[in-house]
Order: C-alpha cells, then structure tokens, then sequence
C-alpha cells in the first residue's frame, strides 16, 4: 500500500510535466489549428539554451528568464512567421508533415553541431527526502509537482479571467465572431504561440534534471504529451492536466506491477481504449463530421 | 505513352538492369536497399497517398516481415515459407491497425499508429526468447529459386528487382481496378464515397493491410540482404522517415516512392560513404527540405512535371486569350 501511494505521487510528479507540454499542445490546437509534432523538441531546446547561459555565468533563475524570452522569440514568433502561416491555409497535415521536419532539423542539428552526449543539469530543488505518514517522499517531486501545478492553473486562470485571455479563447472558439468583436486576432494567436513555448522552458527546466539534456529526449515527452492530450480532451486545456496525470500514474504503476520494459507502451494502450470508446477525449465536447 | 515518357522508361530500365554489374559490392547492395525500401514505401503509399489514411507506423510491419522470416529460417525453414507467413501475418496486423482508423481519423490515427509501431519495437527489443533482443539475429541466409542460389550479391539483386517489378504491376493493377478508385475516393470525401455505396469500413481496413502486406514483403527481402537484423530499423523514426518518403516523392504519384526511398535512404547514405564529414548534417538538411517543400511544393517532387505542364497550359491559355482579344477588337473596329 506505502509502495502504492510512492508509485502515485512520484507519478503525480512526472504526469504534471507531461501536462505542461499537452497543455501547450492543446492551446496550439485551439487557437491555431496547429499539431506541433516538434513539441518534444520545443522542451529540448530550452534545456540546452538554459545550459549555454549557466555556462557564461548566470545563476539559474537568470538563465531561465533569458531563455524563455529567447523561447518566446524564437520557438514562438519564428516558428509561426516561418512555417504555421505560410501553411495555415493548405490545412492541418501541412503543418504536421512540416512540424516533423522540424523536428528532425532541431534534434539532428543539435547533435550534428553542438553534441551527441547527455548533459548533466542542475536541478531547482534540494535532492532531500522526508516522510509523511509512512511515505517516502522527495522534494524533487513536491517541487516539480507544485512548479508544475502552480503554472497550468496559473495559464488557466490567465485564460478565464483576464479579457487578453477571454479574447484569446473567443479567437480559439469562432475566430470570424472573435474579428467582429474587434479583438486583434493574430496578436492573440501570437500570444498562443508565445504561452506554448515559455510552457516549454517550464517543462524543460523541471524534467532535464532527470531526463538530462540530451538531443532526443523531447522524443518521448513530445509523444507522451500528445497522448496525454487526447486522453484528456483536445478541445479542453484542462483535460491536458487530467492526461498527463493519467499517463504518469499510470506508468509507473504498470513500470513496477507489469513490466519496466513495457513502461513507454502504457499511455499507449489508454490512449486507444480513449479513442475507441470516447473519441473526444475523456473531458472533451464532441465534434460533428462534415462534408 | 510519350516519346519522351518512353525514353525515360527506357533509360530507367537500362539503369536498373544494366548498372549494377559494373559496381562494387556496396553499390549493388544500395541499389538492392533502395528496391526493398521502393516496396515498402508503395505499400505505404497505397495507404497514405491513395486511401488518404495517414499511417505513422509503417516500419512495424516492415519489421514484422523481416523477423517472421529471420525466425523461421532460424527454425529450419524455408524463405519460400517465410515470405507467405510474413505477408499474411502483416496482412493480419493491417487489417487490426485499421480498426482505430474508422473510428479517428488525421491526426489521432496518425498517432495510434506511431503507438503501435512503439508497443511492436519494445515486443522486439524486450521478448528475447524470440527475437534476440537488442542482439538481435543473425545469419540469416538467402533464398534460393528453381536450384539457382541467390547468395551473391548481384544475384540477390536481380531477385529483389524481379519481386519489385511484379509487385509495382499488381499495384499498378489494383489503382486502374474499381478498388484503386474507391480508395482514392475514401481519400477525397470518405461521406460521399459511402453515398455512393463503397463500403467504406471494408477499404479502410483493406489499404492497410495491403499496404501492410507490401512492407511485408519488403520485411522478409531485407532480412535475407543484410543477414543481421535488431530493432533499430523498424523504430518510429524508421516510420516517419517512411511517411516523409511518401510525401517527397509525392504521395499519391505512382513513381513518388522511386524517388522518395532514393532521397530517404540512398542518398544520406551514398553521402556516408563519399563525404563524412557532411553524414551528420544530412538529416537536419533533410528536414528543412521537407519544410520549405510543404511550403512550395506540397504534393512532392513527382508533381514538378504536373506543375510546368499547368503553368506552360495557362500560358498558353493566356497567349490564346490574348489573341483573340486582339482579334476581336480588330472585328469590331473593321465594323465601326
């Protein structure tokens, strides 16, 4: 039962990073019609980013900061400019055949140009243990699980409350009305675009201390927090934080009750009993077909 | 057919038939990879170019061809029995794998394929009392046809050039065929394909596993070419990398994978061997590549020809249009 509670809450902890990527995901959809099939790659960089500025010197907060504007820049803004509007109106496959080229542009041109080796990254918390009623719990995962908790509802809330951010989901539900009603529709798409990749360097600054920065670990993340977006609901930003604790649960149950070999196979296996009996996802609206 | 068509067929058969004696060994074995790689992508084609169904997990199948036959030649057996039990195998899995494909489409089937592909690559990586595990099998002997022994290079080439162009004929037969046109019309509007009475349900789960089928085959060649085989192939990567194939070429075009596996597989690896120093930087060349071509040539580099001949057509059309603008306005003067 102890082991069980462990399994949970350190999957609580790796879920919530596979929220923020979803989430991203899921904000990409909505308001831009785009799949980024380079989302694991969009954490990758960041890592690195992060690393080349503590190397010049900066402590990790400024780091962080310096790489979510450079994030914002280039992951947000560039990758818009130069590939979601120049395909947008030939439909959604363009972009996802054009996001996987970017893919292998980043991760191969990481390795090609800077480095095949995983990098060590320092981690934000204290690798201190303590114990709550019986349970063996580490700060890592109560600080990743609240780093990463605090960000989505902090993202959600920016979207319920604020008018930028009602505007921005008045443009994801019916952009023609959201022109009408005089919001600046392409700056909302921007700041999409601009959330997705700060989301990224969240993402990015909370799981390298354990994956390490390497050029192919957005490989797994990327596809895990594609799943953990469906299984929540594409069309519902809260379903991501649903997704991604589900796949994270469940793995590492199934790593320590089933087999460990088979652990990237289990959001797998919930993602199709998802699609073949609730389609939507599990908190999504359902969409009609059309001619 | 052209005069110009028929002279580039003609040039095309002298290549393959005629250039292979006068290489080395690693060329004869590039052109027998590219082969293997132009039929698994011509399955894939079928699926993805001509049914519209977007698959991510092709490589799977190309893997379970190959290790169908890795394991039963090990058990004893024939390569003649292997092939039949690979392409039916795959046949099996396509039509399974086509299942999630009449309940989501785009996007959502692109990734339970890619997801299938994962659960087949960790069943070889992890099930070593099968498959060898990361060791993988080796010593995988090839075929031999009618007493003649296949085991020289060259010779295996030969053979895998004879199942391609058997193969590229019954495609060929299957897209003029009712069938070729229903797929393509499940592709254009799958609501309307089933107004008009196409069963739907039925060629989805059939593009796949015919294209399955197709990887199949090229599965069980590959084995036998490179002997030794482990996971790595048939990755996801592997499967994108196949996907991306499609698109280059030009899915939907019948000559699209010829092109495709020559600039997915030969090239970056003729690339390896002649500059070394550029291996690395192939992919990420690659890919941007496939990003500005999604950008300016989004059906792929078989539809060139289509798109010069539409331009040299409106031009045309343009110049006629003009002329007969003049033509009447000289009418009309002449009146006045």
């Amino acid at each position: 039962m102890i082991d069980f509670l462990q399994l949970v809450f350190s999957g609580f902890a790796t879920g919530s990073i596979y929220a923020l990527a979803a989430l991203g995901f899921t904000l990409l959809w909505q308001a831009a019609g785009t799949i980024n099939f380079a989302q694991g790659e969009f954490v990758m960089l960041p890592a690195f980013i992060m690393l080349a500025f503590l190397s010049f010197g900066a402590p990790l907060p400024l780091a962080f900061v310096l790489t979510v504007l450079f994030s914002t820049v280039v992951l947000g803004w560039a990758f818009k400019r130069a590939i979601v509007d120049p395909l947008f109106k030939y439909g959604m496959m363009q972009i996802v055949v054009a996001t996987i080229g970017l893919s292998i542009v980043m991760k191969n041109a990481m390795r090609a140009g800077y480095s095949a080796e995983a990098h060590p990254f320092p981690s934000l918390f204290s690798d201190k243990l303590f114990h709550v009623a019986g349970v063996t719990i580490s700060t890592g995962d109560v600080g990743t699980l609240v780093c990463a908790l605090v960000v989505v509802f902090g993202v959600q809330a920016f979207l319920a409350k604020t008018i930028t951010g009602r505007a921005m989901q008045a443009v994801a539900q019916n952009t023609e009305s959201a022109t009408v009603l005089g919001i600046n529709v392409p700056k909302m798409i921007f700041y999409t675009f601009a959330i997705n990749a700060a989301l990224a360097c969240v993402a990015a600054i909370l799981v390298t201390p354990v994956y390490l920065a390497k050029f192919d670990m957005g490989d797994s993340l990327g596809t895990k927090a594609f799943f953990a977006a469906i299984i929540g609901g594409f069309n519902n930003s809260r379903g991501a934080i649903l997704g991604g604790i589900i796949v994270g649960v469940s793995e590492n149950l199934a790593a320590a009750y089933i087999s460990p070999a088979y652990k990237d196979a289990v959001a797998l296996v919930v993602f199709m009993v998802v699609i073949l009996f609730r389609p939507q996802g599990l908190l999504g609206r359902k969409e009609e077909r059309k001619v | 057919m052209s005069k110009k068509n028929t002279l580039l067929s003609l040039l095309f058969a002298l290549t393959v038939l005629g250039l292979p004696p006068f290489l080395k060994n690693y060329g004869v074995y590039m052109f027998s990879t590219w082969l293997i790689y132009v039929i698994a992508t011509m399955g894939l084609n079928l699926t993805v170019g001509y049914a519209g169904q977007k698959s991510l997990g092709h490589a799977a199948f190309f893997g379970i061809g190959a290790y169908t036959v890795a394991i039963m030649m090990k058990a004893g057996m024939s390569w003649w029995l292997g092939l039949p039990a690979a392409i039916g195998l795959c046949f099996v899995f396509g039509i399974l794998l086509g299942f999630p494909a009449l309940r989501v489409q785009t996007i959502y089937l692109a990734f339970a394929t890619l997801g299938f592909n994962t659960a087949v690559f960790l069943v070889m990586r992890n099930e070593e009392w099968l498959t060898g595990g990361t060791f993988g099998i080796n010593g995988i002997p090839r075929p031999e046809i009618f007493g003649f022994d296949l085991k020289g290079g060259l010779a295996y080439y030969y053979f895998v050039l004879a199942v391609a162009a058997i193969l590229s004929a019954l495609m060929w037969g299957l897209l003029k065929s009712p069938w070729g046109k229903a797929f393509q019309a499940l592709r254009d509007n799958p609501i309307r394909a089933e107004s008009l009475g196409i069963d739907t349900r039925n060629y989805t789960l059939l593009s796949f596993a015919i294209g399955a089928a197709y990887a199949g085959v090229a599965g069980a060649l590959f084995a036998s070419l490179v002997d030794f085989i482990e996971p790595a192939p048939f990755a996801v990567s592997a499967s994108i990398m196949m996907y991306l194939m499609v698109v280059v070429g030009g899915s939907g075009y019948f000559l699209g994978p010829l092109v495709g596996a020559l600039v997915g597989m030969v090239v970056p690896e003729w690339i390896r061997d002649v500059f070394p120093a550029l291996a690395n930087w192939y992919l990420p060349i690659f890919g941007l590549t496939v990003i500005s071509m999604m950008v300016w040539l989004p059906d792929g580099l078989m539809s060139i020809p289509d798109r010069i001949r539409a331009k040299r057509d409106s031009k045309a059309a343009s110049v006629r249009r003009a002329e007969a603008k003049s033509e009447m306005a000289a009418v009309i003067g002449e009146q006045r």
